[in-house]
This record gives structure tokens, sequence and C-alpha cells, in this order.
């Protein structure tokens, strides 16, 4: 298994999903290239910060502005008050 | 997600049609749902035009909502469904490429850059709100269909099949996405938190232009 080989395999690695014979190519490769560890180790890492960065806490979250509150409530009585 | 004391109560006086209902479900839940928009459309503007069109089409709904769902876990799948929607009618623009944030190869199939271990471990970048700024600015440079396959897949969690339905894309092309995305998100972080002279030197390498 090559390098560019290798690297399409990484989600589906990743995800559990490889063949037995291709996963033990897959390791093997990265037994003895220092540098598809650490472009996986990389990849890796984004998807994690990405997941965590998103979490509950960590996004930065500020009140819906007033006019847009009022917008939103006019847009409802104008097209759905029942009069 | 929020709490309202008694999300129950509100779901009741919404079916109701109670006009206290309403603005409490857009001041509880809304500030939440806008980042939410802003995450998939990125502007403001289109972030606000989401919000309205999502809880307009949620007061609309109501009364099918079922009393087993959680209320913002219903809103936010609104709020996603819509962002999307929005996406669809202003992509007129051919879709910017990714290659020049994916790795590319020798003829024999090596790696062209020597990737050095940036030693920035997760938690490391997780304490710092610049750089956990950082990170999501990375992930609103990924071109709309790349950043949205992620969103989908990586944080919302949903499933290959449902963003593929969602996206009006083939499973494989819901996986070549996702993969793309996350290449180009893991050279994104490299430039922007590995330290100086690594960072330089992979971008030259990768013949990748500084941000």
């Amino acid at each position: 298994m090559t390098c560019r080989e290798l690297t399409s395999f990484i989600a589906d690695y990743l995800a559990g999903e490889l063949q037995a014979d291709t996963r033990v190519a897959f390791e093997r490769h990265l037994s003895r290239c220092p540098n598809c560890v650490q472009y996986v180790a990389d990849y890796r890492r984004a998807v994690d910060l990405g997941q965590r960065v998103y979490a509950h806490d960590e996004e930065p979250v500020t009140d819906v502005p007033d006019d847009l509150v009022a917008a939103i409530l006019a847009a409802r009585g104008g097209k759905f008050a029942p009069d | 997600m929020e709490e309202v004391a008694n999300e129950a109560a509100l779901v009741v006086a919404l079916k109701n049609g109670e006009e206290w209902a309403f603005e409490t479900v857009v001041r509880v839940y809304g500030g939440r749902l806008l980042a939410v928009a802003r995450r998939y459309v990125r502007c403001d503007e289109d972030a606000s035009d989401v919000l309205q069109s999502a809880y307009l089409s949620a007061f609309r709904a109501m009364a099918h909502f079922e009393g087993s769902a959680q209320l913002s876990t219903w809103l936010h799948r609104i709020v996603v469904n819509t962002a999307l929607m929005k996406l669809r009618t202003r992509r007129r623009k051919p879709e910017e490429s990714i290659d020049d944030l994916l790795p590319s190869f020798q003829e024999d199939g090596h790696h062209v850059e020597q990737f050095s271990d940036w030693a920035a471990p997760a938690d490391v970048i997780m304490e710092r709100r610049e750089t956990r700024q950082t990170v999501r600015s990375c992930i609103d440079r990924l071109p709309d269909g790349y950043r949205t396959v992620l969103l989908l897949r990586d944080i919302e969690e949903r499933s290959t099949q449902e963003v593929a339905d969602l996206m009006r894309l083939t499973t494989t092309a819901v996986k070549v996405r996702l993969h793309r995305a996350r290449q180009a998100l893991s050279t994104l972080l490299r430039q922007e938190l590995a330290p100086e002279d690594q960072g330089r030197n992979v971008r030259q390498q990768a013949g990748i232009k500084g941000t």
C-alpha cells in the first residue's frame, strides 16, 4: 500500500469499516511510515477538534437581537394570527 | 440546549396560540439556534433569515409536535433543514475547489510533504478561547458543500444516508466530501496553529498560499 492509497482509506479505517486484509495492509504501512502516522494523527485531531469546538458549552451564543425577535413575532402575527 | 422550567407547559401554550409563549420560545432557544444557522450559512444576515423562516415553519407545524420529542431538538432540526434550503437557493457560482488543501503525491505514491509533529494536542488547543475560535474559523473557510457535510456528519452525527438525502447526493459522494473536508481542515489547522517555523515549512512544501 502506498501513502496515496493509505490516505484514501483513512476515513473508513477510523470508522472501523475497512475489510480485514486492507486494514492489515494499512497498519503495516503505518508501522514503517512515520510521515503517514503524522498525517493520520493530524486528520484525527482535525475531526476531534471540529467536534469539540461545537460541543454545547464551547460555542459563543448571543441573545437574539430585539429587532429580530420583533420581526419573527410580527411575521407570525401578520400571516397566522387568528385575527 | 437551554432548559425552560416547564417545557410541557410552554408547548401547551404554543399549541393554544398564547402570545407570551411565542416570544418565550424565540428568546429562550433563539440564541443557540442563531449560532447553529450561522455555522451553515456563515453570514449574519442569512442566519437571521434562516432563524425567522425556521420559527415560522415551527409555529405552523406546532400542532404536529409530539410531546415525546424535546422542543429544543425539534427546533434545531428545523433550523438545519432551513439553513440547507438557504444554501441551495444561494448557490449560484461553481463550488470553490479545495484541491490546494489536499495532500499531493509523487508518482510513486509517496507524500510530497513531510508532516512534522506540530505538537499541540487537542486538549491544549481547547484550553484557550482564541484557539477554539481559530478552529471554528477554519471550518468556516471550507466551501459550502464540504463544510455542510462535515457539520452534518461529524458535528451533528447524522448518518451518511441521512446526509445524502438531505443534500441530494449519493452516499459515495457524501463519504468523499467528508474525507476531503477533514483533510482540508487538517491542513488549515496546521497552517494556523502549528508553530511558525513548522507551519511555514509545511506551506512551502505543499505550495499552499498563506492566508
